[in-house]
C-alpha cells in the first residue's frame, strides 16, 4: 500500500467508526427521552402506555397510604383537573409531602395507575417543579388552591 | 455600617473595571507604554475594593445585620458563625461577589507575574479580563446587588438552606469558581495573540501555568461537589448528570483538551488555532455554567431566585463576549496557522485525536443538556434526558480516548512507528491483561463485561506509564537514583494520568460492585447485606443548634471479626421547615458501608433505612486529587522553568 492509500484508509475508517458512535449516541438519546405529563394528559389519553415518562403534580392530602409490612406507598396526584394514583416502593424523599409538589418517573400498568421508579421532591417547601407550576396554571380559575 | 462601604467598594470597583478595560487597549491603539501599564495597577485596586466589599458583606453576615435583604434572606440568629460565613456566598448574590472577586483576584495575579510578558499583550491580557469584569459587576450591581437594604430591618433571618450548612459547601463553590473563572486567563490570553497576531511557541509557554492552575482547581471543586452530594444529599449517589454539574464538567473536558494542546504549541509549534479555539470554548462553557446555574433556568440546589432579567442579562454577556472572540478569531486566526508537521503516528497525531474525543464528549454532555431547555424554551414539550444516555454516550467516547491515551503518553514527537510502540509496549500490555484477568477472577462481578473492560482500560493506562518510565530509567547506570530525579514535569504528568485512571477504576468498580438494600428497619432488627450483618440498635433525639435530630445506631458486624458503629441522623431545620439526612458513612479504601435514615413507618419505631456497600468509591476522589497534584507538580515544572531563563530569551525562543 502507498503511504496516500495508507492515509485515506485510515480517515475512512475513522469516519466510519464516528458515523457508528454518531449513530449509536443518538439511539441512546433518542430511548432517554423523557416527556412530562399531567394528570389531565394521562386522563385525556396523551401519555405513551409502553414508555417512560415523568408525572409532576400536588400530592392530594390524606391519599399517602403505606403498606404496613414493606416500603410500598400508594398516594394520589393531582393538577387539580384530574387525578393520578401513583404506586412507589422505596424511599420517598425527606421534602416529600401531602399538599407539596412532586415529579416522578416511571410508566403506566395495565389499570391506568402510574407505577414510579423514582420519586422526586427539592430543596425547600415553596419549591414548585416547573413542570408543576405550568400545569397548575391550566386548571380553571377557582379550583386552584 | 461597614456594609454601607463594601457598598461604596463595589461601585468603585466597577470604575476600576471600566478603566482597566479601556485604557490599556487604547494604549495598545496609539501605541503608548504608560497607558499600556495602567491595566495592572487598576487590576491590583479593583481586586482590593472588591476584597474590601466582600469583607463588609461577611462583617453583615458575623453580626447579623438583618438590614441588608441578602443577609435576611440567608442567616439566622441561631446559624453558628462558620455557616454565616460560608452563607455569604450561599446565595445568588453573595456568589456572585466571590464570582467578580476571584476573577479580579486572578487579573491581579497575572498583572504580577506579567514582567516577563511583552508589554502589549499583557496589556490586552488586562483589557479583557476588566471588560469580563466590567460586565459581570454590571450584572452585580443591576440585577443582583447584595448590599440592597430593607426597612424596617427584619427581627430575623430565614435562615440558610440546609442542605448548605456543611462544612464541603465552605470550600466547594470558592474552588470551583477558581477553576471557571481561571479560565478567563487563557481567552484573554488566545484574545491577545489574536489581537496582536502573534502566536508563538512562548506564548503557549505563559499561558500554560495559568491554564493548569484554572484546570486544578476547577478538577478539586468538581470533585469535592461529588464527594458533597455523595454524604449530605443521603441516598449514596456520586454523580447524576444533573445539568449543574454538566455545566461544571464540561468546561473541565474542554479544559483537558486545552491543557494537552497547549503542550504541542508550546513544544512543536503546531495546534495553535485549536488552542486558541479551545481556549475561547472552555472560558464559553465556563459563562454558560454560569448562565445555566444563576439564570434560574435550572431547577436545582444552585438555582435561586427566577428572576427572567437575570438570565437575560448573563446570555447577553456570552453571546457578546464569546461572539466578539469567534468573530476576531474567523478574522484574524487562519493568517497564523502554519506549524511543524508531523506524521501519521506521532504524539501529535494522538494527542490531537484525543482533544477531538474530548471534544466530542463535550458535545455530548451539552447536547444531553442544552436539548430540553431549548425545547422548553421553543414551547415544543417538556422532556429530560436520562442517565442512561450520558453512561452509554460518554462511554463510548471515553473507550477509543483511552485507548489512544496510552499511546501517546508513550508514543515520540513528530513521528514515531506502530512497530516500535507494538514492541515497546507488548510486555507491560500482556502484563497488564493478565492482572486485569486476575482481578476479574478475585471481583467476581454481576456486570462482566463493562467490568472487565474498565479494568482492562485502568490497567492498559498503568502499563503504558510503566513503559514511559522504563523508558526513561533503562539506559541509565542507577536505575532507581534515575527514578527519583526524573523531571518534575514528567512526574506531574505521570501523576495525573495515574489519577484518572484510578478515577476511570473507581467508576467502573463502583458501579458494578456495589450493593444496596431499601428496607424496613424498627430498633431490634437486624438484616443481612452481603459478608455484612447490620443490627438497628436504638434511636435517639436531640437538639442542635438551629434543628432537631434523631440519630440511629446501628452496629455493622462481619463473621471475619469486623465491628463498626454508624450513626445516620434525621434533622430537621425548623425556620425552614425542611428535613434533611445525614448518612452515616464508615469509609474504608476497597468499600465504604453507608447507612441513611429514610423517615418514621409505624407506630413501633420502624424506619425505611437505606444501606449501602460502596465498593472501591473513595477512588473515585483519590483519583481527583492525584490528577491535582500531577497538574500541580506540571505547573511548578513550568514556573521553575521560567524563572530559569531570562525573560528575553522567553520571547526569541525558537522551535527546537
Amino acid at each position: 500500500m502507498t503511504p496516500r492509500r495508507r492515509r485515506m484508509l485510515t480517515i475512512g475508517l475513522l469516519i466510519a467508526g464516528m458515523a457508528l458512535a454518531t449513530g449509536l449516541i443518538l439511539q441512546a438519546f433518542e430511548q432517554n427521552l423523557m416527556y412530562f405529563y399531567s394528570p389531565a394528559d394521562i386522563a385525556a389519553g396523551k401519555a405513551p402506555p409502553d414508555r417512560d415518562f415523568r408525572i409532576g403534580g400536588m400530592v392530594v392530602e390524606g391519599s399517602v397510604q403505606r403498606d404496613p409490612q414493606s416500603l410500598a406507598v400508594t398516594f394520589e396526584l393531582t393538577d387539580y383537573q384530574h387525578q393520578t394514583t401513583v404506586q412507589y416502593t422505596g424511599i420517598l424523599p425527606d421534602l416529600f409531602r401531602e399538599g407539596q409538589g412532586i415529579v416522578a418517573h416511571g410508566r403506566l400498568d395495565a389499570a391506568g395507575q402510574f407505577k414510579a421508579r423514582e420519586v422526586l421532591a427539592k430543596h425547600d417547601e415553596n419549591y414548585m417543579p416547573p413542570e408543576v407550576a405550568a400545569s397548575l396554571k391550566k386548571a380553571p380559575p377557582g379550583v386552584r388552591p | 455600617m461597614i456594609s454601607e462601604y463594601g457598598h461604596f467598594a463595589l461601585a468603585l470597583a466597577l470604575a476600576c473595571a471600566v478603566l482597566q478595560a479601556i485604557v490599556p487597549l487604547t494604549g495598545v491603539a496609539l501605541a503608548r507604554g504608560s497607558w499600556m501599564d495602567f491595566g495592572n495597577h487598576a487590576a491590583r485596586w479593583q481586586f482590593f475594593l472588591l476584597g474590601f466589599a466582600f469583607l463588609g458583606l461577611a462583617q453583615a453576615f458575623l453580626a447579623h445585620d438583618y438590614g441588608l435583604v441578602y443577609v435576611a434572606q440567608n442567616s439566622n440568629s441561631a446559624l453558628p458563625w462558620y455557616y454565616r460565613l460560608s452563607a455569604v456566598w450561599g446565595a445568588h448574590e453573595g456568589s456572585l461577589l466571590l464570582w467578580v472577586l476571584v476573577l479580579a483576584g486572578w487579573a491581579a495575579a497575572v498583572s504580577l507575574r506579567s514582567r516577563s510578558l511583552p508589554r502589549d499583550i499583557a496589556a490586552v491580557v488586562m483589557g479583557v479580563m476588566g471588560l469580563v469584569s466590567t460586565a459581570f459587576l454590571l450584572f452585580l450591581i443591576i440585577t443582583s446587588n447584595p448590599f440592597l437594604r430593607r426597612w424596617p430591618a427584619a427581627q430575623d433571618g430565614a435562615d440558610l438552606n440546609p442542605l448548605l450548612q456543611d462544612v464541603g459547601l465552605i470550600v466547594h463553590p470558592p474552588l470551583l469558581y477558581m477553576g471557571y473563572v481561571g479560565f478567563s486567563v487563557p481567552f484573554a490570553f488566545a484574545i491577545a495573540a489574536l489581537v496582536r497576531g502573534r502566536m508563538t511557541p512562548a506564548w503557549a509557554r505563559w499561558a500554560r501555568p495559568w491554564t493548569l492552575a484554572a484546570w486544578v482547581f476547577l478538577t478539586l471543586g468538581i470533585a469535592l461537589g461529588s464527594f458533597w452530594a455523595y454524604y449530605e444529599l443521603g441516598w449514596g449517589g456520586w454523580w447524576f448528570w444533573d445539568p449543574v454539574e454538566n455545566a461544571s464538567f464540561m468546561p473541565w473536558l474542554l479544559g483537558t483538551a486545552l491543557i494537552h494542546s497547549l503542550v504541542v504549541s508550546e513544544k512543536r509549534g503546531s495546534f495553535k488555532n485549536w488552542t486558541v479555539l479551545l481556549a475561547i470554548g472552555t472560558f464559553a462553557l465556563s459563562l454558560l455554567g454560569t448562565f445555566l446555574v444563576r439564570s434560574g433556568v435550572l431547577t436545582s440546589v444552585h438555582a435561586f431566585a427566577t428572576d427572567p432579567a437575570r438570565g437575560i442579562f448573563i446570555l447577553a454577556i456570552l453571546g457578546s463576549l464569546v461572539g466578539g472572540a469567534l468573530l476576531l478569531y474567523a478574522w484574524r486566526g487562519p493568517s497564523a496557522l502554519a506549524g511543524s508537521s508531523y506524521g501519521l503516528v506521532s504524539r501529535e497525531s494522538f494527542l490531537l485525536a484525543n482533544s477531538l474525543l474530548l471534544t466530542v464528549a463535550t458535545l455530548t454532555v451539552l447536547i444531553g443538556t442544552l436539548y430540553p431547555l431549548v425545547l422548553d424554551a421553543l414551547s415544543l414539550g417538556k422532556i429530560s434526558v436520562g442517565p442512561p444516555y450520558f453512561n452509554l454516550a460518554f462511554g463510548l467516547v471515553m473507550v477509543p480516548l483511552v485507548v489512544v491515551m496510552g499511546l501517546g503518553q508513550f508514543a515520540r514527537w513528530k513521528e514515531d512507528s506502530l512497530g516500535r510502540l507494538a514492541q515497546a509496549l507488548s510486555r507491560f500490555a500482556l502484563a497488564a491483561g493478565l492482572l486485569g484477568g486476575l482481578a476479574i477472577a478475585v471481583l467476581s462481578p454481576n456486570e462482566w463485561g463493562t467490568t472487565l473492560g474498565g479494568v482492562l482500560l485502568a490497567l492498559w493506562l498503568v502499563a503504558s506509564t510503566a513503559a514511559g518510565v522504563w523508558a526513561r530509567i533503562r539506559e541509565r547506570q542507577h536505575r532507581w537514583r534515575a527514578l527519583f530525579t526524573l523531571p518534575r514535569a514528567f512526574v506531574g504528568q505521570c501523576l495525573a494520568h495515574l489519577g484518572f485512571t484510578v478515577t476511570l477504576a473507581g467508576v467502573v468498580l463502583t458501579s458494578s460492585q456495589s450493593a444496596d438494600l431499601h428496607t424496613r428497619l424498627a430498633p431490634g432488627d437486624s438484616v443481612e447485606l452481603g459478608q455484612y450483618t447490620v443490627q438497628f440498635e436504638s434511636l435517639r433525639d436531640y437538639q442542635g443548634p438551629n434543628y432537631r435530630a434523631t440519630r440511629g445506631t446501628f452496629h455493622i458486624t462481619t463473621t471475619g471479626g469486623e465491628r463498626h458503629t454508624l450513626m445516620p441522623e434525621k434533622r430537621f431545620y425548623q425556620v425552614r421547615n425542611m428535613a434533611m439526612t445525614e448518612a452515616g458513612i464508615e469509609p474504608g479504601f476497597t468499600r465504604d458501608l453507608y447507612i441513611s435514615l429514610g423517615e418514621p413507618l409505624g407506630d413501633d419505631g420502624a424506619w425505611s433505612v437505606r444501606l449501602h456497600i460502596k465498593a472501591f468509591v473513595r477512588w473515585l476522589w483519590l483519583g481527583a486529587l492525584m490528577m491535582a497534584c500531577g497538574g500541580v507538580l506540571a505547573m511548578s515544572a513550568l514556573t521553575v522553568r521560567k524563572r530559569r531563563e531570562a525573560p528575553q530569551a522567553a520571547l526569541a525562543s525558537t522551535l527546537p
